[in-house]
C-alpha cells in the first residue's frame, strides 16, 4: 500500500515530464521522480518501530547482535539513497544550467517554441 | 591473478581528469600530452588484458561478496575495455588540433576522461548499484560534452538528451530498488545464486525496468529520439566516442550482461531484443537515407547498425552472438572513423550539409580515402571488416530459421550502400566547387587518428581467421553464452 504511494508519486513526476511544455516544470517533474525512488528505497529498509542501525563496541555480545539485527532498520538503502541524492543533485544542477542557457538563447522556456532540430 | 589491473582502468582516467583540469589554459599543451598519455596507457593495459586473456575479480576495499562491491573482468568486459581504449586513443589524438576551435580545452579533457572512467567502470562493475553510479558518471559527463559548443541547436539537443538519459537512469535505479527489495542483495553474482533461475512478477518488473533503461541508452528504436540530435551536436571527437563506444558500453553491454548473465536467459527476453533490434535496423536506415546533414546521417546509421548487433544477441545461438560481438567492435572502428572524417570536413569547410560540399577529394586526400574505407566497411563490402560480421549475423539468422530477419538484414545492407554512395558522391567526388579551391588537408594529428582507424578497419577483417578469433572474440562469446554460470566466475568461487 505504502509502496503503491511511492509508485504513484513516481507516476506524477513522469506525467509532469511527459506532458508539460515548460522546461522548469519538466525539471521539477524529474525531481519528483528522483524523490519518489529515494523514498521507495528508504521504505524497503524501514521497519515499524525499528532502531537506528548503530551498535556500540561494548555491547557486542552474540545475543545482543542477533537482537540488534532483528530490531534495527536496514542501513544499506540509506547509504544508497545518500549516493543517489548526490547524483541527482549533480543532474539537477546541470539541467537547470542548461535551462538558463536555453533561456538566454531562445528567450523562452516553452519547448514547443524551441524546435530547430527536425527529421 | 593480476587483479590489481582491474581498478587501474577506472582510477587512471579518473585521476587524470582531476589533474588535467588544474592545468592553466595558457599551458594547454601540457593538457594535450597528459590526456594522450593517459589514453595510451589505457590502450596498452587493455591490449595486455585482451591478448593474454587476463580475467579476474577485484573486491573493492578487500570486502568479499555479498558484503562488498566487486569488479569483474571476464572475456566480454576485456573486449569492451579494448574497444573503448582504442576509440579513446584515436579521439584524444584527434582532439589535440580539433578542439583548438573551442575555448577552455582543459575542461574538455576533464569531462572526456571522466566519461572514459565511467564507461570503463560500467563494463567492469559486478554490482547493480555500482553499475548505476558509473552509468551516471559517464552520462553526466556526456550531457555536458554534447552541449559543449553552447549554440542554439546544441543546447536544445542537450536538454532532450539529458531528459531522456535521466529517465533511463531513473528506470535503472527503480530496477535496482526492486532487486534489493525482493532479494536483499545488490551483487550480480549473489543475486543469481539467490534467485537460481526463479522468476516472479516482481523480478519481471525489475527486468523490464532494466531493459527500458538500457534500451534508452542504446537508442533502440521506439526509444531513439534523442540520438540523432545529441550525437551530431557534440564536438566531433565526442560524436565519435558517443556513437562508437558510449551507446555500446552503457547500453548494449549493460543490457546483455543483465538480461543474459544475471537474470536467467528466457525466450521472452530474446524475443524482445530481436524485435527491438529488427525495428532499429530498418527504421534507422530509412531515416538515414533522406538526411543531408553529414553527421545526422551517420547518427541514424548508428541506430541501424546497433540493430544488427541486437539481432545477433537476440538469436541467442553461439554463431549469432559471435556475429554480434564482432559487429559491435567493427562498428566502433568504422563509425568513429566516419565521424572523424565528417568532423575533418567541417573543420576545413565549416559546413555539415552534403549539398554544399563537392570534389573535396582533390583537396583533402587523406580524409577522403579514410572515409571511403569506412564507408565501404559500413556498407559491408569485402575485404573490409563490416562484410564478415554482417555475413555471420545473416547466416546465423538463416540457421536459426529466422528468414524474415535475414532478408531484412540484406535489404538494410543494400540501403546502407545506397546512402553512403550518396555521401561519397556529394562530399568527396564530383567537381570541386570554387569556394573550396583554397582549403587544405587537416593537421597531422587528425590525419594520424583517421589513418590509424582506417588501417584498423582493414586489419579487423583478419579476426575471421580462426586462430585470431579464438584469442580476441571467443572469450567474449563464451562469457555471454555461459548464461548464469557467470556466477561461478564472478563470485570468485
Amino acid at each position: 500500500m505504502i509502496y503503491g504511494l511511492c509508485i504513484l508519486l513516481f507516476l506524477i513526476g513522469l506525467y509532469a515530464v511527459v506532458t508539460k511544455h515548460n522546461l522548469i516544470k519538466i525539471v521539477i517533474g524529474f525531481i519528483i521522480m528522483e524523490n519518489a525512488i529515494n523514498l521507495f528505497l528508504i521504505m524497503l529498509g524501514y521497519r515499524m518501530g525499528g532502531k537506528a542501525p548503530i551498535i556500540w563496541q561494548d555491547a557486542a555480545g552474540k545475543a545482543d547482535i542477533a537482537a540488534f539485527a532483528n530490531s534495527a532498520v536496514d542501513p544499506l538503502p540509506q547509504a544508497l539513497v545518500l549516493t543517489s541524492i548526490v547524483i541527482s543533485l549533480g543532474v539537477t544542477a546541470l539541467m537547470v544550467a542548461i535551462c538558463l542557457r536555453v533561456y538566454q538563447r531562445y528567450g523562452t522556456f516553452d519547448i514547443s517554441k524551441i524546435r530547430r532540430l527536425k527529421g | 591473478m593480476k587483479s590489481f589491473l582491474i581498478p587501474f582502468f577506472v582510477v587512471l582516467p579518473l585521476g587524470a581528469a582531476f589533474l588535467v583540469v588544474l592545468v592553466p589554459t595558457r599551458l594547454r599543451k601540457i593538457a594535450d600530452v597528459l590526456a594522450n598519455l593517459c589514453a595510451l596507457m589505457l590502450l596498452i593495459a587493455a591490449g595486455i588484458v585482451c591478448v593474454k586473456g587476463i580475467t579476474g575479480v577485484y573486491f573493492v576495499g578487500g570486502w568479499e561478496i555479498p558484503v562488498g562491491i566487486s569488479m569483474v573482468l571476464d572475456g566480454f568486459s576485456g573486449l569492451m575495455l579494448l574497444t573503448i581504449s582504442v576509440i579513446t586513443f584515436a579521439s584524444t589524438l584527434y582532439s589535440v588540433s580539433y578542439m583548438e576551435q573551442f575555448t577552455w580545452k582543459t575542461k574538455f579533457y576533464c569531462l572526456f576522461l571522466l566519461m572514459v572512467a565511467g564507461m570503463n567502470g560500467v563494463v567492469l562493475s559486478g554490482d547493480f548499484f555500482n553499475l548505476f553510479v558509473f552509468l551516471e558518471i559517464a552520462s553526466i559527463a556526456s550531457y555536458a560534452l554534447v552541449g559543449y559548443g553552447c549554440r542554439h541547436e546544441e543546447l536544445e539537443a542537450t536538454f532532450k538528451y539529458l531528459a531522456l538519459g535521466n529517465l533511463a537512469a531513473l528506470c535503472v535505479l527503480l530496477g535496482v530498488a526492486f532487486v534489493y527489495g525482493l532479494t536483499g542483495t545488490l551483487n550480480m553474482a549473489d543475486f543469481s545464486i539467490r534467485t537460481a533461475g526463479y522468476m516472479n512478477n516482481g523480478l519481471l518488473i525489475a527486468l523490464a525496468l532494466f531493459l527500458t533503461g538500457f534500451g534508452l541508452k542504446a537508442a533502440l528504436v521506439p526509444m531513439h529520439a534523442w540520438l540523432p540530435d545529441a550525437h551530431p551536436s557534440a564536438p566531433t571527437p565526442i560524436s565519435a566516442m558517443l556513437s562508437g563506444v558510449f551507446i555500446k558500453a552503457t547500453g548494449v553491454y549493460a543490457l546483455v550482461r543483465v538480461s543474459m548473465n544475471v537474470f536467467p536467459p528466457m525466450q521472452l527476453t530474446h524475443e524482445i531484443i530481436l524485435v527491438l533490434g529488427g525495428l532499429s535496423m530498418v527504421v534507422g536506415v530509412f531515416m538515414a537515407i533522406g538526411q543531408w546533414d553529414f553527421k545526422r546521417l551517420l547518427a541514424y546509421h548508428s541506430i541501424s547498425q546497433i540493430g544488427y548487433v541486437m539481432i545477433g544477441i537476440g538469436l541467442g545461438t553461439p554463431l549469432g552472438i559471435l556475429g554480434a560481438v564482432y559487429h559491435l567492435i567493427n562498428h566502433a572502428a568504422f563509425k568513429s572513423l566516419l565521424f572523424l572524417g565528417a568532423g575533418a570536413v567541417e573543420y576545413q569547410t565549416g559546413t555539415r550539409q552534403l549539398r554544399q560540399m563537392g570534389g573535396l577529394r582533390q583537396r583533402m586526400p587523406v580524409t577522403s580515402s579514410s572515409t571511403l574505407i569506412a564507408s565501404l566497411a559500413i556498407s559491408g563490402l569485402p575485404p573490409f571488416n563490416g562484410f564478415f560480421s554482417k555475413v555471420i549475423i545473416i547466416w546465423a539468422c538463416v540457421q536459426a530459421n529466422r528468414y524474415g530477419y535475414a532478408v531484412a538484414a540484406v535489404i538494410v545492407s543494400v540501403m546502407t550502400i545506397a546512402s553512403f554512395m550518396k555521401v561519397q558522391k556529394y562530399a568527396f567526388f564530383g567537381k570541386l566547387k570554387e569556394k573550396w579551391g583554397k582549403i587544405k588537408e587537416v593537421p597531422a594529428t587528425m590525419q594520424i587518428a583517421m589513418v590509424f582507424l582506417a588501417v584498423l578497419c582493414l586489419l579487423m577483417s583478419l579476426l575471421i581467421v580462426p586462430a585470431l578469433r579464438d584469442v580476441v572474440l571467443q572469450p567474449a562469446v563464451d562469457s555471454i553464452i555461459a548464461g548464469t554460470n557467470y556466477v561461478t566466475f564472478a563470485g570468485g568461487l
